[in-house]
């Protein structure tokens, strides 16, 4: 074994891996987050259909994504894989356990399987279906010298070959761009009870992932200091087991008691 | 003070374990934990029963031999304290206590209470040490140590080895007391002419015993006897690590 394996498959190595993909997926949360923010907006979907054409077509956003992809099933199955070890470290269970540490760290594979599902769910019902299915089209006419948008669904059966059509009237002073409209399959979608629902529950596991996931990725790789370790540990509670799946989970619930 | 005692019964590793259940009557609140163990054997002795093995030698707190899991914690409910300086004014009169033994697939038992804890010991002896030359000692007072540094080298050295942290561990990890013996002296001048090579090697060795990965639960520092603190474990994983991308063994 070379010593960069040796490295990585020892006991400390392997959690290393767990801190470096899970500090990634973190970073990843803020950033869907930021983009996803974008459903909040008035204005017909505009702002987050066109962005949702620029996640994908864009070489280096789809080179990332890919790697994204990539270090979500790694995490995940690497989880796995330690948790399953780790239990082999204790042959015989105890009758009775006192544990004193969190809930969230005892339960993290539990935590990060029920994220799995819900990653999967997630992954099936915007991401497969704005790749492969025929959604409905969308042309939003923008006037250029107001900003001014409007947005007018294309008729049934519409399609085009590229994933955006775009031109600008310099007559009439507009822009008009065809895109597909992921922001009504969501808004549909999320109008769903029992996926709402599902929705708000994997954010909960989210929570509870990153309350102790958070701060436990630094002192896997060392940082452990009395000036700032205080600081990860508030980011971690407040920031990412609060914040991000609270904004996350008012998404399903914006859409869902918009309906009535 | 009467209780009802569970207590694990095991012949041997080889044999399958099971929970005695015994009464006990005027137990006294000022005796030790050991001690009214000390009481229940010599009743079953005067039985003509075998009396329950256990580990233990100074009772004072400063070997780490007594390891009993006891309802549900490692040395009991007390923060910061060993079985044998556990009393039984930390319980009530008509309670259940339940005592198993450290269960870790590293620590076999070998009879009842007794589990076999070389593992350890193999850890220690793969680079838990110092080399020292013969000759005069020097004068200590030449060799200056930061304050702080000395500080947290003499917390880390308050280990006493006594395993309650992989038995409090989800994961049965030994890494609060293996960052314990590496911090100790990767803290000190003493220590630093083996500084690499002892964290490579004590890793290592604690990989191949079979003790778990640590995920930070933080469960070990709650029940260590010696609350040895969270931060060596930090502190292990940058020895580690950094002895790996440093050293030139391939
Ligand atoms: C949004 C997705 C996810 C994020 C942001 C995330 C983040 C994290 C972070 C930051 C850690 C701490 C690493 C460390 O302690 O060094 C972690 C640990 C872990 N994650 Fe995830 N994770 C995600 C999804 C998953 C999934 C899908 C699984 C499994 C099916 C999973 C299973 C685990 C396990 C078992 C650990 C180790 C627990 C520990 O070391 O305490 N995670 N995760
Ligand atoms: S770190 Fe604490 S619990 Fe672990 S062996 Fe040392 S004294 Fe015992
Ligand atoms: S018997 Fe020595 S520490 Fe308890």
């Amino acid at each position: 074994m070379s010593w960069l394996t040796q490295t990585l498959t020892s006991s400390i190595g392997k959690k290393v891996l767990m801190s470096l993909t899970g500090l990634f997926l973190c970073l990843f949360l803020v950033v869907h987050l930021i983009g996803n923010l974008q459903l909040f907006k008035d204005d017909g979907g505009y702002a987050f259909n066109t962005y949702a054409v620029t996640m994908t077509t864009f070489t280096p956003v789809k080179i990332i994504s890919y790697l994204n992809y990539f270090f979500i099933l790694f995490h995940a199955f690497w989880g796995i894989y330690l948790e399953v070890r780790n239990r082999k470290a204790r042959n015989v269970k105890y009758n009775l356990i006192r544990n004193q540490s969190t809930w969230s760290s005892r339960n993290m594979a539990l935590l990060g399987t029920i994220l799995l599902v819900y990653i999967v769910v997630h992954m099936g019902d915007f991401w497969y279906k704005f790749h492969n299915e025929p959604l409905p089209y969308v042309q939003y006419t923008e006037m250029l010298s107001t900003g001014e948008v409007f947005s007018q669904v294309m008729p049934a059966g519409y399609t085009q070959d590229v994933k955006q059509v775009e031109f600008v009237n310099s007559d009439e002073g507009t822009r008009t761009v065809i895109v597909k409209d992921l922001y009504q399959t969501v808004s549909v979608a999320f109008q769903n009870f029992l996926l709402s629902f599902f929705y708000l529950l994997g954010m909960v596991a989210v929570g509870f992932h990153l309350y102790h996931g958070f701060q436990s990725a630094f002192q896997t790789l060392g940082i452990n200091h009395p000036k700032y370790s205080p600081f990860i540990k508030a980011v971690g509670i407040w920031v990412f087991a609060f914040i991000i799946p609270a904004a996350f989970a008012a998404m399903p619930l914006y859409f869902y008691f918009k309906q009535f | 003070m009467n209780l009802t005692l569970k207590v694990w019964r095991q012949k041997n590793s080889q044999s399958e374990g099971y929970f005695e259940t015994h009464q006990l009557t005027g137990i006294s609140p000022d005796m030790s934990f050991l001690e009214m163990f000390d009481v229940l054997n010599e009743k079953l002795v005067e039985e003509n029963k075998e009396p329950v093995a256990f580990d233990h030698d100074c009772r004072e707190g400063i070997c780490g031999m007594c390891s009993m899991y006891i309802n549900g914690r490692p040395h009991g409910p007390l923060e910061g304290v060993t079985t044998c300086q556990l009393h039984m004014r930390s319980f009530s009169d008509g309670d259940t206590i339940v005592v198993e033994p450290w269960r870790a697939t590293a620590f076999p038992v070998i009879k009842d209470l007794v589990v076999e804890r070389s593992s350890f010991d193999r850890i220690i002896a793969a680079g838990g040490f110092v080399s020292v030359n013969t000759g005069n000692a020097q004068d200590a007072n030449n060799i200056p140590i930061p304050k702080d540094d000395a500080d947290d080298a003499f917390a880390a050295a308050a280990c006493i080895g006594c395993g309650a942290c992989v038995a409090a561990c989800k994961n049965a990890s030994a890494m609060l007391f293996v960052s314990a013996k590496v911090s100790q002296l990767a803290l000190l001048p003493q220590g630093q002419a083996e500084r690499t090579i002892r964290a490579e090697k004590m890793v290592a060795q604690m990989d191949e015993e079979g003790f778990g990965s640590c995920t930070n639960t933080g469960a070990c520092s709650a029940e260590c006897p010696k609350e040895i603190s969270l931060e060596n474990i930090a502190r292990l994983n940058r020895e580690y690590l950094g002895a790996k991308l440093s050293s030139k063994s391939v």
